[in-house]
């Protein structure tokens, strides 16, 4: 029962054991040009943000016109795209949610992210063929919960991140419905939905998209005995703190597709499109490699390697396998630097000339060792030679944000593809 | 005009006992398994007890059972709704559907109260459940006055606010303290401090100070004021707000006591004899204040507050 072969997950093919239920691999695209990244790196799906009821006010989010282009670019790569609608609404977003719903069904997404029964119940009535998951706000942690939402009619439950492997496992064993879990990115460190903390400390409204991230703030423990305060802090000591590490489940990847778990989410709508790319480019890489042969399969240090290059803070397992412990917990820093940096975005290439034109995403000079990877791309190093700007001017330094710079590189590169610096 | 019930959270069969008669109508009750940040547990044994003794008096037990539920208790709920419907409560406070589920399979027939806390914030969502089977619903505390009388226009459930007390910022299911201990290397701390409940982050930036505790539920925070809105009720009342709370978690038994006594009156009055409530709201303010610790200020939560996102 609890084995690890699972029939509906894989087949034998001429004497070996494929994977035939791939997961979706479903990646944040917070601006248009993060979700053409994002699925050009290799995500089955992208969610987004509209322009309201979503929990990110301050990141890019779609107008809907933008959202049609990222439908017609996704499903261009055979991709979807979900909106985030996740806010719990108050009385006075009742007004326009109707509009709002409409505007998303007539973009032609594939499905919504919600947490509040007022949307999925309008956009049942108003958007009736987009699909309502149910987003990670609802705290969704056991299955006679999931076996609820199925009962209403959902398509997809987003879980906890709270919830373990083995609760997955129950939970695939007890009800019929599809299961998104997250694999990738910052976390809450409360039960997402049940943490208020931005709306006492900063009067901003962490359900509505206000979150402030209080929790990544520092604080000094005392103990009231009797009217009398006791520092627990002492000034030598490192301040309380709950930032938890950022979640990484790459080698709980086999683990996850043998439970049959039919979504795997990356967080970070408000990362970089270096971010995106190479956190998707990594798994893409990881479930193809399971999927087409899971008894050879190993986890490459290259992948974990590859992974660091933008990790802004250390990672761990989180509840995959358990309660986290306090090695999952940040103390006395808030992250680490990324051990390289985005330089170049490639826009074209030029066969005969080997010439490549990139727009500058940070620093870099003649000299410097650099790297190119990209979706089709065996990720090389190059050291930059002669570089030049758009009129042919020699540059000794591509300074400026977005420049046009082209230099030569010792191996054919295309549009999308990176280039990137170590520190 | 419709009197509003007092609903209050006593720590022990002996504290419901005196809650009675310092003017109580309902109590909220149960164990930290199924229920969140209660003011004491009471076991099968007392909450039979508890409804027996409040039903002689014609008062009203709610149960919590309003935990984030993992399997491994999802599957206890069947047991435990049984166990509350032959006990006799008069209903059962759920923020996760798995107790509707519960409810349903059973067959039991009991009042169901929606209490998912920071995520009950508007009307429709409030009927939602009502269609469900909630007969009422517990409003967010990060409501404005407006908000909460709007509600309670729109709603087909009953509406109960919470009106005094602490607040719940935030839960986690990691044990946060015992991680600091740990990572302190102060080991025979955590020993010693398993259930303190007298912890306080101090946030120096606000000059607040947060009371934070850990039990089965994982780490709880809590609001650094007190809400009291004592001398306000007058606007709730007109609107026919079907329960009043005063949370006392963490609160003493004397404090709990003494807020009841006051709400009571205030309650009172309001219905009875809305001038002399006038006269007097500011004096029960100044006794309510008067009953705070130093370090626990009053204010008015987030009922005359603004947020924004």
């Amino acid at each position: 029962m609890n084995g690890l072969i699972n029939d509906a997950i894989s087949e034998i093919v001429d004497g070996k054991r494929v994977i035939v239920k791939k997961p979706e691999l479903l990646a944040p695209a917070g601006t248009l040009e993060k979700l053409k990244i994002a699925v050009r790196y290799g995500a089955d799906a992208v969610y987004i943000g509209g322009q309201e009821y979503g929990l990110r006010s301050n990141a890019g989010n779609f107008t809907f016109e933008e959202m049609k282009e990222g439908v017609a670019f996704a499903k261009a790569y055979g991709a979807k795209v979900y909106v985030t609608t996740n806010i719990f609404a108050h009385n006075e977003n009742i007004d326009g949610l109707e509009d709002y719903l409409r505007g998303v069904g007539e973009a032609g997404v594939t499905g919504i992210i919600v947490a509040d029964p007022l949307i999925i119940e309008t956009c049942r009535r108003v958007a009736p063929n987009v699909e309502v998951h149910l987003s990670t706000q609802q705290s969704l942690s056991n299955w006679r919960a999931v076996k609820y939402w199925k009962d209403e009619g959902l398509d997809r439950v987003v879980l906890a991140r709270e919830t373990t492997g083995e609760e997955m496992r129950l939970m695939k064993e007890k009800v019929d419905i599809e299961i998104e879990t997250f694999i990738h990115g910052a976390m809450c460190i409360a039960y997402s939905g049940r943490c208020v903390l931005s709306n006492h400390m900063t009067a901003r409204d962490s359900n509505r998209g206000g979150c402030c991230q209080s929790c990544r703030w520092d604080y000094n423990l005392v103990e009231m005995e009797d009217g009398t305060e006791t520092a627990i802090t002492q000034e030598s000591d490192s301040p309380f703190a709950m930032s938890p590490k950022d979640l990484r489940l790459l080698q709980s990847i086999p683990g996850l597709i043998e439970l049959g778990i039919d979504s795997l989410k990356i967080e970070g709508r408000m990362k970089s499109i270096h971010y995106v790319a190479t956190v998707v480019g990594v798994y893409r890489k990881v479930i193809d490699a399971y999927c087409a042969d899971p008894e050879n399969f190993t986890i490459k240090e290259e992948w974990l390697e590859e992974l660091e290059k933008c990790a802004n803070r250390p990672a761990a397992p989180a509840f995959f396998a358990g309660t986290p412990g306090a090695d999952e917990q940040l103390f006395g820093i808030h992250g680490k630097k990324a051990s390289h940096d985005f330089t170049g975005l490639v826009v074209d290439y030029d066969e005969e000339t080997q010439m490549v034109t990139l727009q500058q995403r940070n620093f870099f000079r003649p000299g410097d060792t650099v790297e190119f990877f990209g979706p089709k791309l065996e990720t090389f190093q190059q050291v930059v030679g002669t570089v030049m700007d758009e009129d042919g001017n020699e540059l000794d330094a591509a300074r400026h944000p977005l420049q046009i710079v082209r230099f030569k590189v010792d191996r054919p590169v295309s549009k999308d593809d990176m280039m990137r610096k170590g520190l | 005009m419709k009197k509003p019930e007092l609903l209050v959270t006593p720590g022990s069969v002996d504290e419901l006992v005196k809650q009675i008669k310092a003017g109580a109508d309902a109590f909220l009750i149960g164990e930290q398994r199924y229920g969140l940040r209660l003011a004491g547990e009471f076991t099968r044994e007392e909450i039979k007890e508890s409804i027996r003794i409040a039903h002689e008096h014609s008062k009203k037990v709610y149960v919590a059972v309003n935990a984030i539920f993992h399997n491994h208790i999802a599957n206890e709920l069947d047991d435990y709704v049984m166990f509350l419907k032959q006990a006799g409560a008069d209903a059962i406070v759920f923020g996760d559907p798995a107790v509707i589920m519960a409810v349903r399979e059973t067959g039991v027939e009991i009042p169901l109260h929606w209490n998912p806390e920071t995520t009950a914030t508007n009307y429709y969502t409030a009927n939602y459940w009502g269609k469900r089977g909630a007969a009422r619903a517990v409003l967010a505390r990060e409501l404005s006055m407006d908000a909460v009388i709007e509600t309670k226009e729109q709603a087909d459930v009953q509406i109960e606010v919470q009106v005094h007390g602490m607040t719940c910022m935030f839960q986690s299911k990691r044990p946060l303290l015992g991680h600091y201990f740990e990572y302190m290397g102060k080991n025979l701390e955590i020993e010693k401090r398993q259930g303190a409940k007298n912890m306080l982050l101090h946030d120096p930036e606000r000059s607040n100070k947060y009371p934070i505790y850990e039990d089965a539920n994982g780490t709880h925070i809590m609001s650094p004021n007190d809400m009291c809105i004592i001398d306000e009720l007058q606007e709730l009342v007109e609107a026919g707000i079907d329960s009043f709370k005063i949370d006392g978690v963490l609160q003493t038994e004397e404090y709990r006591l003494e807020a009841t006594k006051l709400y009571r009156k205030a309650i009172d009055l309001c219905v009875e004899d809305p001038d002399q409530y006038d006269e007097e709201k500011n004096s029960l303010l100044e006794a309510a204040e008067a009953l705070q610790p130093e370090h626990r200020p009053l204010d008015s939560g987030f009922f005359f507050k603004e947020t924004v996102y």
